[in-house]
């Protein structure tokens, strides 16, 4: 959090059925419709998230991600970081307060592995979905399906993720957990962190530029995993892996596919770290045992199934 | 309910569809693994086939994957395809992804 980077604040998600994409997002993953607007896009929140939304649904005619936005300390660490971005050499675009809904100023960057990337100060404080600021119960009841707890993190696929280091980690303040290295050194994924949690962003090197891997969302332990499993085969939804474990981060996870094919996780679960931390290696001769702690095998739809 | 048969005639695999099923849910229902199996919502494009002969009803798919000059060449995605008449398809290849360089990064 050295230069003012807070958190992940939102992503917002191409989608090819607004109304499917809608069900899915709530009645299956729980999250919570909180505005629509009049380009038709839908604002979304998980229940613990103090801020009116975290996921925003568009409808277009190719599912992927627009970008995603990382929530900044104040107004004076927003401009610093614009300034820093402009000196580095990124064109920095102004989104002004308003574009989304309840949102202040944003300014959006793309880097070179073709992603764009959005920060801010503001947002309307709607504090915990269906719990009391004081004297709050323990959690709420009427959520839907998995009752996702937060928006937590993307996983992107795209070429130069050096630079990409180089932006996040110099700039953005950023800090390496864990990365996977090839025979002769070359970082090929890249898990990166304002926070504690082992990724608030993750890369994985891939030559096509710019493509969505996953959203992913927090559970809390281990049966809520299993209990996600079950809700995606009571609904028939599509499904990529798991229940199992990663070995990067030691997550234990499902993924599974939007009714466009924009990949989900859920998770509980993995390590933690700090800034003193060495980041943690994992050699690409392991990949499998890397993201597959159990199979110990990737599957190629993992590597390959993009949008 | 009307059940249509799909024969890919890449790999010979012949398999029953049913009109409100997608080619791709009606091979995995049997088991076959003759068309690639990736997001089975028509946003990643792993599942691309050509439809040689048939009649089909297409469910919405990503534009990237297929543009309306794939789709006039039969070029389709078997997951968001369902039949009206027996279908024959046949497998595409795999399309590469553009080359973008690598940078080298030390630890």
């Amino acid at each position: 959090m050295k230069k003012g980077v807070m958190r992940p604040g939102h992503v917002q998600i191409r989608v090819l059925d607004i109304e499917e994409a809608v069900k899915h997002y709530t009645d299956l993953m729980g999250l919570i419709e909180t505005d629509r607007d009049e380009q038709g896009r839908v604002y979304l929140k998980a229940w613990t998230e103090v801020d009116k939304f975290s996921v925003v649904l568009v409808e277009a005619d190719e599912p992927g991600c627009d970008f995603m936005g990382f929530k900044v300390v104040d107004e004076a660490a927003l401009v610093q970081l614009e300034k820093d971005l402009v000196a580095y050499g990124l064109d920095v675009e102004q989104i002004p307060e308003g574009e989304l809904k309840d949102c202040g100023r944003r300014i959006r960057f793309t880097v070179p592995s073709g992603h764009a990337f959005e920060l801010y100060a503001d947002k309307l404080y709607t504090g915990k979905w269906g719990v009391t600021e004081v004297n709050p119960e323990a959690w709420p009841r009427g959520l839907s399906g998995m009752k996702a707890v937060r928006f937590d993190h993307c996983l992107f696929y795209g070429p130069e993720l050096a630079a990409v280091y180089d932006i996040f980690v110099n700039v953005l303040g950023f800090h390496l957990a864990e990365q996977v290295l090839d025979p002769e050194g070359t970082r090929i994924a890249q898990f990166l962190t304002v926070s504690m949690k082992e990724h608030d962003i993750a890369f994985i090197h891939h030559e096509e530029k710019g493509k969505f891997h996953h959203a992913s969302f927090f559970l809390e332990t281990w049966e809520d995993v299993l209990r996600a499993a079950d809700l995606i085969s009571m609904t028939d939804t599509s499904i990529d892996i798991g229940p199992t474990r990663h070995g990067l981060t030691h997550g234990k996870t499902i993924y599974f596919f939007d009714p466009s094919g924009n990949r989900n996780e859920v998770f509980c679960g993995g390590d933690y770290t700090y800034p003193d931390h060495k980041p943690v290696t994992w050699q690409a001769e392991q990949l499998g045992k890397a993201i597959f702690y159990h199979d110990r095998q990737l599957n190629e739809r993992f590597l390959t199934v993009l949008t | 309910m009307a059940v249509f048969h799909v024969v890919n005639r890449t790999t010979g695999d012949r398999f029953r569809c049913e009109e409100d099923q997608s080619v791709l849910k009606a091979m995995e229902l049997v088991g076959k693994k003759c068309v690639p199996v990736g997001c089975r919502g028509g946003g990643c494009g792993f599942c691309k086939i050509r439809v040689v002969e048939g009649e089909f009803r297409c469910g919405k798919m990503s534009k990237a994957h297929c543009p309306p000059e794939a789709l006039d060449k039969g070029e389709v995605l078997a997951c968001r395809i369902y039949p009206r008449t027996d279908l024959m398809i046949e497998c595409m290849p795999q399309p590469a992804a553009p080359l973008a360089e690598q940078t080298k990064t030390k630890p």
